[in-house]
């Protein structure tokens, strides 16, 4: 076992404590402090995946913004849990069922680092990967006589090339979300900027209810 | 926290580096890992290191409510533009190759400014909000 497989190991069995912990704790500022420890465990595993762009979001999301804005919850309502929650034996089993599928869906996946696999090896992240300048895999299974690269594309029938759409910027993953993808992510920009109004048009209402209180809204006036 | 010395001198230390690697992060994500979206988050983050150590109102002098608003909608609208600015010249929308030579580049630069903007402004309106939550009194 490589020292990259023990680290990985060793951050799959703290993600696994802590979520035990998290379940366990009662106080929610200590939940609160443990699900920034997941979230920083988590984009640890994540960046020796090579997964560096999900791992800094993670980082800066999930361990610092929602940990602050849980903090600035609790102080503005309670840090404790309420102590007559029920425990039910349905909840259990449904979360047990749930989560043995998503275990079971996982053995279709490709084994990690597999040249073959259709994420690293498809058509599509072929023609992505050599837009932004990027080596291209080789299929295994390439015919003989298809140029490197093409893929299970195979030769374009007319006999030429194919026309490769070059954006010219080493960086994969933003040649995929801002030019090919750019569509999809001025949506989630604008997700983003529904959420955060969202937020607001809540946080505003609560501050209405609390200076002018609950029986001022007409309705309930008798 | 503002009489704590050893937290402001370490915020202070901290503050320069956490919004030069927002920037570092924002500007360099054609060639490294980054872009937009974490820029905005990190460079948030250190507004929200900022307000924690040195009080709402030291941050709201910064930043203002106003201009963080302002900019929630700018960042989206910056990347609209971008892509009415393909329109315009004849192009779909959203093709940056209408932005002329190394439209390419330009066009994932200014868009990952866009969200950027978004981003960082929309985590900064919120913290604000909650922030003022929690000092009302009750």
């Amino acid at each position: 076992m490589s020292g990259e497989q023990l680290l990985v190991l060793a951050l799959l069995l703290l993600l696994g404590a802590t979520s035990i912990a998290i379940a366990r704790q009662t106080s929610l500022l200590a939940v609160t402090m443990l699900t920034g420890i997941f979230s920083l465990l988590g984009a640890s595993w994540m960046l020796l995946l090579d997964a560096p762009d999900v791992a800094i979001t993670e980082a800066a999301v999930g361990a610092g913004i929602s940990t602050i804005l849980m903090l600035a919850t609790l102080a503005a309502t309670t840090d404790r849990e309420r102590a007559d929650r029920p425990t039910s034996r349905l909840a259990l089993a449904v979360v047990t069922v749930t989560g043995g599928v998503l275990v079971y869906g996982t053995l279709d996946m490709p084994v990690y680092g597999d040249v073959n696999s259709p994420s690293y090896a498809g058509a599509v992240t072929q023609a992505y990967l050599a837009s932004a300048n990027q080596p291209v895999p080789d299929r295994v299974d390439r015919k003989p006589g298809v140029p490197r690269g093409a893929g299970v594309l195979g030769a374009p029938p007319n006999g030429g090339e194919w026309e490769v759409f070059h954006v010219g910027i080493p960086n994969t993953v933003t040649t995929v979300l801002a030019s090919f993808r750019g569509y999809d992510t001025m949506g989630e920009t604008a997700v983003v900027l529904t959420a955060g109004f969202g937020v607001l048009a809540i946080l505003a209402g609560s501050r209405r209810r609390r200076f002018t209180g609950e029986a001022a809204d007409p309705g309930e006036q008798p | 926290m503002k009489e704590q010395a050893i937290l402001r001198v370490v915020a202070k230390l901290l503050l320069p580096y956490i919004l030069l690697y927002a920037f570092y992060v924002q500007w360099h994500g054609d060639f490294g890992p980054g872009g937009g979206f974490q820029a905005g988050v990190i460079f948030a983050a250190g507004v929200v290191l900022y307000t924690l150590i040195f009080g709402l109102e030291a941050a709201e002098r910064a930043i203002s409510p106003s201009k963080a608003r302002a900019g929630v909608a700018f960042g989206l609208l910056l990347y609209a533009g971008v892509g009415l600015f393909g329109l315009v010249r004849g192009a779909p929308f959203l093709d940056y190759d209408a932005l002329g030579s190394h439209g390419q580049h330009w066009g994932i630069l200014l868009v990952e400014a866009g969200v950027g903007i978004t981003v960082s402004s929309v985590m900064v309106t919120v913290f604000y909000a909650f922030t003022e939550l929690v000092r009302d009194p009750e």
